[in-house]
C-alpha cells in the first residue's frame, strides 16, 4: 500500500492510511494518554483523553478513532487539547478512591503516571465513589467499585474475549457499576482476564504477598518458592526490559533476596505433569473401544482426553459441563504436582517436618490461587501449596524491597528438583502441554518395542501460536491421533460441539496460554504475547534435554513415589466435581 | 418525477431536531452497499416540551405511513420499525395497524426505561437489536451500517409525513411548531418554516406582555432567547416555550436542566457522566468556581461522545448570554456569578 504524509506536532511522518493516529503517534515516539482501548478489543472511545487538535476541524478528535489521512496536520499538546485532556483525567481520578500505599499498582500506575506528566490536581474534584462495593470472586479475583473508572475493558474481556458474560454492567449515567451476573447459570472460571485488561487495577487478583511476607518472617518456617514457567519470559516488563526477555536467574536470585530458603522451578513440576498425563492418554487409546465413546463408559474408555492443568478451564468443566469431567486427564497441575512431591518426597530427603514448609509458588495466573485451596489435593493432611502469588505480585514485593531485579546476578534453581527439560518450560504457552505430552507419549508408546521404527518428533510446530483452535493428527502407538489446542476458553464450546473429531485437547482458557493469563504483566497484548511465546520457544531449543522423560530427577521422584503405597496416586492424581 | 428528485427539489430538511437533508440521506442509503436494508421511523418524541409527533400520529397517521412505505418502495427495503414511545403506541397503534394493513411495517416499542438517549438514532438502533441502549461510535453511520450493520434509513415522524406531501405534490414549506411554557394558547400549530418566533407567538395570541424569554427547539437541549430575539425562525425540533422572567430563577432553571441530563445520561463517555454531575453538585456549593463550571461546559461541546451529550451547554450558556447578562446586576443572583465572569468564561 502507498505511505501517505502526516504532521504530528509539526514533525513530517510517513504511514500507511486507515492506521489510527494513536497508532501511528506512538510508533513515531509521540506519547497519547489513554485508558480505555486495549488491542484486544474494539474501539470503545468512552474515557475520552486521547484528545487531539486537527488543522481544519471543527472539534478536537479522538486519536483511538480517527484514522490519519493525506496531508493531515494534528497537534497533542495544545492549549485547547490540554484542557479538554487534563479535565477529562481529573474527572476520572475522582472515581477512584487512591489506595496507594497497598496497592500494587503504585509503582507503575498508568494514572500517577499521567498526573506526573501533565502536573494534574488528582484531587480537584472530591472522590465520588467511596461507598461502592468490592466484589470477591473465590479468593481469585476481585473487583473494586471504589476504583473503578467505568472504561468497561473488564466487560469486553469477560464477554468478547471469554465468553463467560459473568461481569455485567448494571444502572446507568454515574449510578453505572460492573457487577457480577445473578444468573445462576452462569460462573467466575477465575481467569483474570477482567485483572489483565483493567487500566487502573480495579479489577486485580485477591493479594496474598502480605501473608508470604508473614511466613518469610517466621524463623521456624522452612519457606520455598516455585515459579512458573512462563513468568521467566514476562517478569521484565514489570521492570522496563524488553518484552521476551529470559530471566530465570534473576528470578532465582530474586526469591533468594526477599528471603526464600529455597526456589524449585515448576518446569520441574510440569515434566512430571507431562508423564502422568502421556501414561494416561496411552492407557486411554489402549482402552477405549473403536469408535471411542465420547459419553458414558469408564474413565480409561473416554477419548477425546482433555488436559486439566488451567483451573479456570477446570472450573469451566465443572460448572459449565460436568458431563466432560471424566475426559478430563486425573494428572494433577505441574505447581501442584511439585508442591506434593516438595512436602513429601524433598522433605523426606532433607528430613524437614512437611508441617513446617511452606510452599509459595509464583504463577501467572489468578485462578491458580483457587486451585491451591482445592481440598481434594490434600497429601498427609497438607495442601501441597500453601499460597500463589501473580508475576505481578511478586514484581510488587520485589520493587518493595528495593530489589534491582535487573542487575541481579542470575543464579540457578535448587536441585534436586530444579533441573528441567526445555518440554516443561513451553507448559507456559498454548499447546506447549500438547506438544510436550505428545513428545513423551510418541517414546512411551513404543518404548518397550524395540525393534519397531518409532515415529518419534520434537517439533510440534501446527500446535504452536495464537490461532483460536489449532489441529493436526499425530500418530502415536499405531493410532492416528486427532488432536486440538485451543487457545482461550472463548473459543471453546464449537470444538465441544464437535468432541467426537478429536482424540486429544488442550484448553487454555486465557488467550496465548500462560504467557498471557490473568496474573500477567500489563499492558498484555497479542503483540506482546507472540514475544513472550517466541522466548519460550528459544528456551525449549537451547536446553539439552527437550523431553520430559529424559530428566533424570524426574524418573527418580516418581521411582520413589513408585514405592510409597497409596501416597503415589494423592500426589500424582486429582478428582472433580460438578459445581452448577 | 422521481422521488429523490423531489424531494431535493422540495428542499426537504430532517425535522428530528438535526435539520439534515433529506435527499442526502435517502441518497446515501440507496447507494450503501447491502442484500438487507432497513427503514426505521423515529417516534419515541423524547425532548421535553415537543409534541409535535404526537399530533401527526394522530390528525395524519395515513400520511406517516405513506412516507415510511415510499421510503420501503425506494430502497427495497426488508423492513421498516417505528420506533415509538410507549404513550403513543397506547394511544396511535390500533389505528395505525389498519393503515399499515400488509406493509412491512412493524412497531418496537422503545423501552420505557431508556429515556432519553434512547431517541438518539444509534441508540435506537442498539435498542432494536436488543443491546445496552447507549449511542455507538461513529463512523460507520446508520446510513452504511445501521440495524444489524445493515445500511438503514432513520427518519423523523414529521419527516416521513413531509414525504408523502411531496409525492403528493401537496408539500407547502409548513412545519409543526409546538408552543408551551407561560402561555395560553398552548399546543401543536402548523405554519411555514419560516415564520419567525414572534410571528408566531403573536399569530397564536401567545406573545406575552410581560417580561419573559424562551426557548426553542425543547425544553432540554433547545436554545434560550431573549424577548428581542424573536426576530429569526425556530430552529431544531420545532418548539417554541415561553418562560415568566418573574416565576423563573435563574438558579432553579440551571439546576432543573442539569438534574435533566444527569438523570439522562447513559454514563459511557466521561465528559457527560463525570462532567454533568460535577456541573449539578457546583450548583449547590455556596461559591462555585465558574471557570471550571464554564471548562466543564466547553469540554461537553468538544469531545461528548454523542449529540446529546454536545447539546447540555446549550441551555445553560444560550441562557446566560442572551438572558441573564442583560438583566440588571442586582437581579442576577445567581451564587455570587457577575457579568463580568459571564462575559469572560461563558462567551
Amino acid at each position: 500500500m502507498k505511505k501517505i504524509e502526516i504532521k504530528i506536532n509539526g514533525k513530517k511522518i510517513n504511514c500507511l492510511p486507515g492506521r489510527t493516529i494513536m497508532e501511528v503517534a506512538r510508533e513515531n515516539g509521540i506519547f497519547i494518554p489513554g485508558l480505555c482501548h486495549h488491542p484486544d478489543f474494539p474501539i470503545k472511545g468512552n474515557c475520552r483523553i486521547c484528545v487531539v487538535e486537527i488543522k481544519g476541524g471543527k472539534k478536537l478528535s479522538l486519536a483511538c478513532k480517527k484514522a490519519v489521512a493525506e496531508g493531515m496536520e494534528i497537534w497533542t499538546d495544545t492549549e485547547r487539547v490540554k484542557k479538554s485532556r487534563n479535565l477529562n483525567i481529573e474527572l476520572i481520578f475522582a472515581e477512584h478512591i487512591e489506595k496507594c500505599p497497598t496497592c500494587i499498582w503504585n509503582v507503575h500506575c498508568g494514572l500517577l503516571d499521567l498526573a506526573e506528566r501533565y502536573k494534574i490536581e488528582i484531587k480537584r474534584f472530591p472522590d465520588r465513589k467511596g461507598k461502592r462495593k468490592i466484589y470477591k470472586f473465590a479468593n481469585a479475583v476481585e473487583i473494586d467499585g471504589t476504583q473503578c473508572i467505568d472504561c468497561r475493558n473488564c466487560l469486553d474481556a469477560c464477554s468478547l474475549l471469554q465468553n463467560i458474560n459473568y461481569l455485567e454492567l448494571k444502572g446507568k449515567g454515574i449510578d453505572q457499576e460492573i457487577v457480577p451476573t445473578k444468573d445462576k447459570k452462569i460462573d467466575c472460571i477465575y481467569c483474570g482476564q477482567c485483572a489483565v485488561h483493567c487500566p487502573v487495577g480495579a479489577a486485580q487478583e485477591q493479594s496474598q504477598w502480605e501473608m508470604v511476607e508473614r511466613a518469610l518472617k517466621n524463623k521456624n518456617k522452612v519457606v520455598v518458592a516455585q515459579f512458573a514457567p512462563s513468568i521467566r519470559v514476562s517478569i521484565g516488563e514489570e521492570f522496563n526490559l524488553a518484552y521476551g526477555e529470559i530471566l530465570t536467574g534473576q528470578i532465582v536470585s530474586g526469591l533468594k533476596e526477599l528471603g526464600f530458603n529455597y526456589i524449585f522451578d515448576v518446569s520441574f513440576g510440569a515434566d512430571v505433569t507431562t508423564m502422568v498425563e502421556a501414561e494416561e492418554l496411552l492407557k486411554r487409546i489402549k482402552t477405549s473401544p473403536h469408535p471411542p465413546l465420547i459419553r458414558g463408559g469408564g474413565r480409561e474408555e473416554r477419548l477425546p482426553m482433555i488436559t486439566s492443568c488451567c483451573p479456570a478451564w477446570v472450573k469451566y468443566v465443572e460448572f459449565y459441563h460436568p458431563e466432560l469431567i471424566p475426559n478430563l486427564t486425573t494428572a494433577r497441575s505441574p505447581h501442584v504436582h511439585l508442591g506434593g512431591i516438595v512436602k513429601t518426597y524433598w522433605a523426606d530427603k532433607m528430613n524437614i517436618n512437611p508441617k513446617d514448609i511452606v510452599v509459595v509458588s509464583v504463577m501467572p495466573c489468578t485462578a491458580k490461587k483457587f486451585e491451591a485451596t482445592r481440598p481434594e489435593l490434600k497429601v498427609k493432611g497438607f495442601f501441597p501449596v500453601d499460597y500463589v502469588l501473580t508475576t505481578r505480585e511478586l514484581a510488587w514485593l520485589l520493587k518493595k524491597n528495593r530489589i534491582n531485579f535487573p542487575k541481579l546476578k542470575p543464579t540457578k534453581a535448587d536441585d534436586i528438583l530444579g533441573e528441567y527439560s526445555g518440554a516443561g518450560v513451553i507448559y507456559g504457552g498454548s499447546g506447549g502441554v500438547m506438544e510436550s505430552a505428545l513428545r513423551t507419549a510418541q517414546f512411551l508408546a513404543c518404548g518397550k518395542n524395540k525393534r519397531k521404527i518409532c515415529p518419534t518428533r520434537l517439533d510440534f510446530k501446527e500446535v504452536r501460536g495464537l490461532d483460536g483452535v489449532k489441529e493436526t493428527i499425530v500418530p502415536v502407538a499405531g493410532k492416528k491421533l486427532r488432536v486440538a489446542v485451543v487457545n482461550g476458553i472463548g473459543n471453546i464450546e464449537p470444538v465441544i460441539a464437535n468432541l467426537n473429531k478429536y482424540d486429544y485437547i488442550e484448553v487454555m482458557a486465557c488467550p496465548g496460554g500462560c504467557i498471557g493469563g490473568g496474573g500477567q504483566p500489563i499492558p498484555t497484548t497479542d503483540e506482546i504475547r507472540k514475544k513472550r511465546t517466541a522466548a519460550l520457544y528459544k528456551l525449549d531449543k537451547s536446553k539439552k534435554i527437550r523431553k520430559a522423560h529424559e530428566n533424570k530427577g524426574v524418573l527418580e521422584v516418581l521411582k520413589w513415589l513408585e514405592g510409597q503405597g497409596k501416597l503415589e496416586h494423592k500426589v500424582l492424581h486429582t478428582s472433580y466435581r460438578k459445581r452448577s | 418525477m422521481d422521488i429523490l428528485v423531489k424531494i431535493k427539489k422540495a428542499g426537504l430538511v430532517g425535522r428530528g431536531g438535526a435539520s439534515f437533508p433529506v435527499a442526502d440521506k435517502w441518497k446515501a442509503v440507496k447507494k450503501a452497499k447491502g442484500a438487507k436494508k432497513y427503514v426505521v421511523c423515529n417516534a419515541s418524541e423524547g425532548e421535553p416540551g415537543v409534541a409535535k409527533d404526537s399530533y401527526i400520529l394522530e390528525n395524519f397517521p395515513e400520511k406517516v405511513i405513506g412516507g415510511i412505505k415510499i421510503a420501503i418502495d425506494f430502497l427495497k427495503a426488508k423492513k421498516a420499525y417505528i420506533y415509538i414511545n410507549h404513550n403513543y403506541h397506547k394511544k396511535f397503534s390500533k389505528n395505525l395497524i389498519k393503515i399499515i394493513d400488509k406493509a412491512p411495517i412493524e412497531f418496537f416499542i422503545k423501552p420505557i426505561e431508556s429515556g432519553y438517549i434512547g431517541g438518539e438514532e444509534s441508540s435506537m438502533l442498539n435498542a432494536i437489536e436488543g443491546k445496552r441502549i447507549e449511542p455507538r461510535l461513529r463512523p460507520p453511520f446508520p446510513q452504511t451500517s445501521g440495524l444489524w450493520g445493515c445500511p438503514t434509513l432513520i427518519n423523523n415522524v414529521e419527516t416521513f409525513y413531509n414525504v408523502s406531501l411531496v409525492a403528493l405534490n401537496q408539500y407547502k414549506k409548513e412545519r409543526f411548531y409546538t408552543i408551551s411554557g407561560d402561555c395560553l394558547w398552548t399546543g401543536v400549530f402548523l405554519f411555514p418554516d419560516n415564520w419567525t418566533i414572534e410571528k408566531i407567538l403573536k399569530e397564536t395570541k401567545n406573545y406575552p406582555r410581560f417580561p419573559f424569554f424562551v426557548q426553542v427547539g425543547g425544553e432540554a437541549s433547545g436554545e434560550v432567547l431573549g424577548s428581542r430575539q424573536l426576530r429569526q425562525p425556530v430552529s431544531g425540533a420545532g418548539s417554541i416555550t415561553v418562560y415568566s422572567m418573574m416565576k423563573h430563577k435563574p438558579e432553579n432553571l440551571i439546576k432543573s436542566w442539569l438534574d435533566f441530563f444527569l438523570n439522562e445520561s447513559c454514563g459511557k463517555c466521561t465528559p457527560c457522566r463525570e462532567g454533568v454531575y460535577r456541573l449539578r453538585e457546583m450548583m449547590d456549593l455556596p461559591n462555585p468556581d465558574w471557570q471550571l463550571f464554564s471548562e466543564l461546559l466547553t469540554n461537553l461541546e468538544e469531545i461528548a461522545f454523542c449529540g446529546l451529550g454536545i447539546v447540555v451547554p446549550v441551555p445553560i450558556k444560550s441562557y446566560l448570554n442572551n438572558v441573564l447578562v442583560k438583566m440588571p446586576a442586582s437581579k442576577i443572583n445567581l451564587r455570587k456569578l457577575d457579568k463580568k465572569t459571564i462575559c469572560e468564561c461563558f462567551r
